[in-house]
Order: structure tokens, then sequence, then C-alpha cells
């Protein structure tokens, strides 16, 4: 591996059956990044279960539970790598009643990959699961028409499939979608072309996820820098050191830029930037590093650090956001959550429910109640002032997620609007 | 004082350099929000890197929470001494706790030396939670390693017992962590959960971190039994007819001496193991931990009581 190797979080979304665990498991096998005894358990379990062939899909097959119920029931992490790229899978299920999985794995990723059984062709859980990657903001979409091998590879079949996605796509806003024919099964357009997809001119599937432009999927214009921790050694020898840690969501900063500090308004300019591996001229997102400034001025965790020319973001205590729904107790809006946003954890009452979406149909309905699993426009008023982004112009700056103090569990996410 | 170049740009950011600046993130989420963390050390390599990484995000501040090693008594003394040297050379504090006093207390029976210890760590692990009591333990499993761990959390709430509920975790979206516990209940935290092997060997190349010199080919007394490689020491002994054998050898893993397993190989440089990594086709638990062999489920049982 080289020095210069890039990393790509990607998702796979499909219904049961149309070939989720047998792609990954064909696209880890034939990057040759499945190992010996890995390989040879499935073999075992495959000649148990009396298949004639290896069952490439038992690779992604992860707890007791699920093997019994066998089923994929969450999110399970695979990590595989080729000399161009280091890539991160999330495995998330097709199942009917997990808009969470796939909203909570999408939340991390650059692509997700979207199955299609091309026999079946456009089914309503394409359409969900396109929504919730427009939900969710996945800068790419690679809408995979699998089991080619079951309709003669025929590029009618795929056309007519393309045709049909893109007429339902358009009222979505989605950037940058590229359709694959392939037959995981057989190997087809996976890692290797194969023999039966000579038509089809565009890249295989492992070769545009080495390939994908994702410099861009971060906000690089807007400097968002929220506090994390306050260094302060304590030492003789830093004994006026005051640096402030965090990681750069967004844009870049350089020794003596002008910064304001959110939400008092103070500005200030950056004296140093200070990284273990010595002090920087210049940072940029994503990067971990330790601000010192010009001026001592109250800051703490929760504040952010923004610069001070470009476009600044909103300071409020009243705001919009569609919320997904991922608790079993669904929201009561006689009662106080918490909501943490970058680095600040504030109570919330959600005033309103604007109204909820229909996640197969994209349909607007009037709403009083949100269950798990569903998504609906609600107004927020919280204790303290947050400082924002909109999520479709920053995702770091633009999320939250929501706390039932009761349980301590994480019970929603929001994307502000 | 003098500035070094970003030699970074956004085109040369590498996946080494996304992995660094998410864990240290998460370290410093854990820093500024859980009253009484702590960090689980071996001495090995993974626990090696998450000192770099602690480094990374503190310094030049002191650790906001001690170093802790729950330590078996079966392990190597190359890691033990490693261990030492690297918490002296920090100046951090290191606290250990022995099972040997879980033993004396009686909550720790053992029936045979001779067996492994990881299953009783789990016991003296939240017996140190509660001395201390610590809210949050960072240690540094990775979600490549075993299966179970595939579907683990970066932050993994555990029940006043200190169980795991695989049906019962938190979602985890963006890289906004919830780190809320109620007293009594502890999180486990796992910084470096999307590391890899390689990714591991790799950054202990770059950052040219010290690590036990039994990561590296030596000479050394073997036994082979049931198709493992077994290492010789006062704790495992040749049973009447095997026979001891001099190989040149590795370790992957360097845990609990009687079940961990080298293997055969001339990797004598950090260069050298991760060429060898690359055509590796054993993953690094199925190569050494003879624990996790026994079940295809073990890891997940071991997981539910307590252990790491
Ligand atoms: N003919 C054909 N069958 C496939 C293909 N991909 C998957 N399958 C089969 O479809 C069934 C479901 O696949 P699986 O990967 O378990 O689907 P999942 O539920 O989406 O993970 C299995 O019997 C697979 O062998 C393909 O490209 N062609």
């Amino acid at each position: 591996m080289n020095t210069t190797t890039q990393l790509l979080r990607f998702i796979t979304a499909g219904s049961v059956d149309d070939g989720k665990s047998t792609l990954i498991g064909r696209l880890l096998h034939d990057s040759k990044s499945i190992f010996e005894d890995q390989f040879s358990a499935i073999s075992k379990t495959s000649e148990k279960r009396g298949m004639a062939a290896v069952d490439l899909s038992l690779l992604t097959d992860g707890l007791q539970a699920e093997r019994e119920q066998g089923i994929t029931i969450d999110v399970a992490y695979r990590y595989f790598a080729t000399p161009k790229r280091k890539f991160i899978i999330g495995d998330t299920p097709g199942h009917e009643q997990y808009t969470r999985n796939m909203v909570t794995a999408a939340s991390t990723a650059n692509l997700v990959v979207i199955l299609i059984d091309a026999r079946k062709g456009v089914l309503t859980q394409t359409r969900r699961h396109t929504y919730l990657a427009s939900l969710v903001g996945v800068p790419h979409i690679v809408l995979a028409v699998n089991k080619m091998d079951m309709v003669d590879y025929a590029q009618a079949r795929f056309d007519e499939i393309v045709a049909e996605y893109k007429a339902f796509a358009a009222q979505l806003n989605l950037h940058d979608v590229t359709f694959i024919p392939l037959s995981a099964l057989n190997g087809d357009m996976v890692v290797d072309r194969g023999d039966n997809l000579d038509w089809y001119q565009g890249p295989a599937l492992l070769e545009l996820l080495e390939n994908i432009e994702i410099e861009h999927d971060v906000n690089t214009s807007d400097f968002r820098f929220p506090v994390q921790w306050v260094c302060r050694p304590q030492s003789e020898k830093y004994h006026d050191f005051r640096g402030f840690a965090g990681r750069i969501e967004a844009g870049e900063v350089s020794v003596g830029d002008e910064v304001t500090v959110l939400p008092s308004g103070r500005t200030t300019t950056v004296k140093q930037i200070v990284t273990y591996d010595g002090n920087l001229q210049t940072a940029f997102a994503p990067q971990s590093v330790t601000l010192t400034l010009a001026d001592e001025i109250d800051i703490s965790r929760g504040d952010m650090l923004v610069r001070s020319s470009a476009h600044p973001p909103q300071v409020e205590k009243e705001f919009e956001a569609t919320l997904c729904w991922l608790s079993e107790a669904p929201l009561d809006k006689n009662r106080k959550y918490l909501v943490k946003h970058t680095t600040r954890t504030a109570k919330a009452l959600f005033q309103r429910l604007d109204y909820r979406v229909d996640v197969n149909t994209l349909q607007q309905h009037a709403a009083d109640k949100l269950q798990m699993n569903e998504i609906a426009r609600v107004s927020i008023k919280t204790q303290q002032a947050l400082v924002f982004d909109r999520y479709d112009i920053d995702r770091a700056t633009g999320s939250f997620i929501v706390i039932d103090e009761a349980t301590n569990n994480t019970v929603a996410a929001g994307m502000i609007a | 004082m003098k500035l070094v170049e970003n030699n970074l740009s956004k085109h040369t950011f590498t996946h080494l350099d996304a992995l660094e600046s998410e864990s240290i993130h998460i370290m410093r989420e854990v820093a500024a929000e859980c009253k009484n963390p702590a960090l689980l050390f071996s001495g090995g390599k993974d626990s090696i890197v998450m000192l770099r990484l602690a480094e990374k995000a503190f310094r030049p501040a002191k650790f906001p929470f001690p170093l802790v090693h729950i330590d078996t008594e079966h392990n190597f003394p190359e890691v033990i001494a490693t261990r030492d040297k690297l918490a002296k050379d920090l100046g951090e504090r290191l606290i250990v706790r022995s099972l040997e006093d879980s033993i004396a207390r009686g909550t720790i029976v053992i029936k045979d030396e001779s067996k492994p210890r990881n299953p009783f760590q789990s016991v003296t692990l939240l017996e140190t939670i509660a001395e201390f009591g610590f809210d949050a333990c960072m240690g540094g499993a990775r979600r490549d390693e075993e299966k179970a761990r595939a579907k683990e959390r970066i932050f993994s709430f555990r029940d006043e017992f200190g169980q795991w509920d695989p049906k019962n975790q938190r979602p985890e979206l963006w890289d906004t962590y919830n780190t809320r516990v109620h007293a009594g209940e502890n999180i486990r935290v796992f910084p470096i959960s999307n590391w890899t092997e390689t990714d591991i060997w790799e950054y202990i190349g770059r950052e040219k971190l010290h690590i036990p010199s039994i990561y590296f080919a030596h000479e050394r007394e073997v036994i082979r039994r049931g198709g493992n490689v077994i290492p010789v020491s006062h704790l495992v002994q040749p049973k009447p007819g095997e026979k001891v054998e001099i190989a040149t050898v590795r370790f992957r893993t360097v845990g609990d001496m009687t079940c961990t397993a080298p293997v055969e190989s001339a990797a004598r440089t950090v260069d050298e193991i991760i060429a060898e990594t690359a055509t590796t086709r054993i993953t690094e638990r199925g190569a050494t931990r003879m624990d996790d062999q026994t079940s295809d489920a073990s890891m997940e049982l071991r997981k539910k009581e307590g252990y790491f």
C-alpha cells in the first residue's frame, strides 16, 4: 500500500434477497480481502447446509441471534483495501422496519450502493432507500442492477430500469448517480468486468469505488471549528498555554486569520496551530488540531470558531429540522429532550410537528405522533442557542442527535433545514 | 517558535491521517464528557498506538485519565517491560490490577494454572472499574478482529453488570457520540474501531513507535500441539512425548502466554511485517488466539459477560 491511499466509506442498501451479502462477499473475495480461515469457515457452513458452491453471503453474517433468525438485524462494518483506497463498508439490512439502520450507516458514508434485482426493477424499497440517501445527504449514489444473469444480461432491461429510476429520482435532490449492471453471483462488473456485459461502457463497481472523487464531499470553504476540549497544561513550561482543541469540520484556517467566537460574537486572531508533530501554518478539515488565540477571551467547549470573512453560520434557539425517530418509545411533545449538536448539548422542546413524510411515496401527511422509523419536519426550541449551518450546506454543523434523559438512549437523528 | 510545513494537503490526506484524526476526536470527546475515564493499556501494539494517539490528542497537557492494566500474570515479560517503560517515559499514571488480587479475594477460582486466564479478565476489570468509579474505559479493540466486533459501536454501552446487549445498542450517527450513562453504568470506548491490522502496522512504522521485541522474528522454544505452535514458558511445559523445537517466530498479538501462538516468520522490521501482513491469508485472531477458536460465537459470549 502506498502512502497516499485514501479512505472511502460506503454502504449497501437493498431489499432482502437482492444480493447485498453476495455482492459484499464478491467484492471481498475478488479483491483478495478474504482470509483463509474465514473462507474455510464459510465453506464448511455452506457444505453443512447442502449448497453446491461456497455461499459468499455468509461472510457478512454477524451475531449469534441473527444466525439463529437467519437475518441481519443491525449495522456491521467491514474493511478492505486495494492499493488505491481503503474501504469501510457499512452493511445495512434491507428489512422493512429498519429505516433507522440505514440512516445510521448513511450518516458517515461518502457513497451508497443501492441494489436492484434486475427481474423486479424499481420497487418501493428502491424509492425508500434513495429518499433516505438523499435525506442524509450521501454525496454519491450507485444504482447496482444485480442478477443480470437472470435476464440474459439484456441491455434493454437495464435501460428500462435506468429510465424508470431517473423518472422517479428527478423529484429528489441527488448530485451524482451512476448506474452499473452486474451479477454478484457470477462476478460480472463487480471487481472484474467479465464477458457477459460487453455492451456496458462504464466502470465496474470496484473501479468506480477506487476512483470516484471525494475531496469535495466536505464543505471546503467556510471554516468551522467546534471547541471540544480546552488544553491547559498547568506545567511550568506551558504556564500560560491555553489551547482550544477540536477537529476542523469544514474549511481551513491559517495563522493570523481573524476568527469569530460564536455564540458570543467576539473576534480575535489565530496565534498558533499546535499539533504533536509541530506547529502548522495552515490546517484544514478534517484535521484535529489545537488553536491558540491572540486575545484572552472566554471560550469553552460547545463554542464554535469560524472565519470572520466567510459566510456566517446561524446562531439560534429556534429552528426547523427533519427528524428521523429511532426509538421504540414515540416522541412525546410534552417532554424535554437533550439535543447534542457538534460539541454542545442543550435541553430541547419539540414544539410543532409540521408534517410527516411517507418514505415510500414521499408524500407529506399531517402528523401529531412520531414513531420509530418515521420521518417528520419539526420545529425545535433549545435552551441555549446553537451555532449551525443548514444540513445541505454542511453535514457536520447541520446535524444533531436527540437523547432521552430518562434512559440516556439516542432516540432521533436530526438534520437542520 | 518554528513552524512546520503542513505537508499534508487536501490531496494527500491519507487513510492513516483520516483514521488518526477520527481517533483523536473520539478521545477528546471522552475527556470532555466523561467524569472519570481510563485508558486500558496492556503494552501490546494496539494499545501502544492508542498512547501515541492520546499524546496527539492532549499534548502539551498531561492525559486527562490514568492508564490501567488488568494483568493476568500470564503476560510475556517483554510486554510488561514495555508497558512500564512507556508509562514512565510519558510521565503518565499507570494503575495495575492483577488477577491474583481477585484470586486472593476469592472472586476468581482457578482450577488449572496452565489454562488461559482471559475468561477471568472481565472479573478483575469490573472490580477495578468499581474501585476507581470509572465511567468510561477506552480500549484498543478493532472491528476487523472478529465477526462479533464488526457490529460493536465506538461508544459501547454496558449495564451495571458490565454486560453488553447486542440488541440494545445505541445507534451511532455522524461523529456525534452519546456518552451519557447513569451512575454505576459504564461505557467502553474504542477509538481505533475503524483501523485494520495493516493500518496499525503502517502507523507503527510511520510514527516509529517502540513495541515489544517479540513482535519481530526471533528464535524461541516451541512445541506443536493440536495444529498450533505454542511457546514454551514456565506455564507451558512439554507433555510426555512432545518435542521442544527452536523455531523462528514472531507474535501477531501478545496476550496470555498459554494461548497466544506465534507465527513462523522471518520479518525483523516493521516494513517486513507490513509486507508479510499484506500477503497473509489468516486473520490475526484466527492465527494466534486459541481461545477464540472453540466456537464460532465464543467472542460474542465473552463480550456479553463483560470481557472487553
Ligand atoms: N442469479 C443470481 N443470483 C444471485 C445474484 N446475487 C445474489 N443472488 C442470490 O440471491 C439470493 C439472495 O442473496 P443474498 O446475498 O443473501 O441477499 P441479501 O438478502 O440482499 O443479502 C441468494 O440465493 C444468492 O445466491 C446474482 O447476481 N445472480
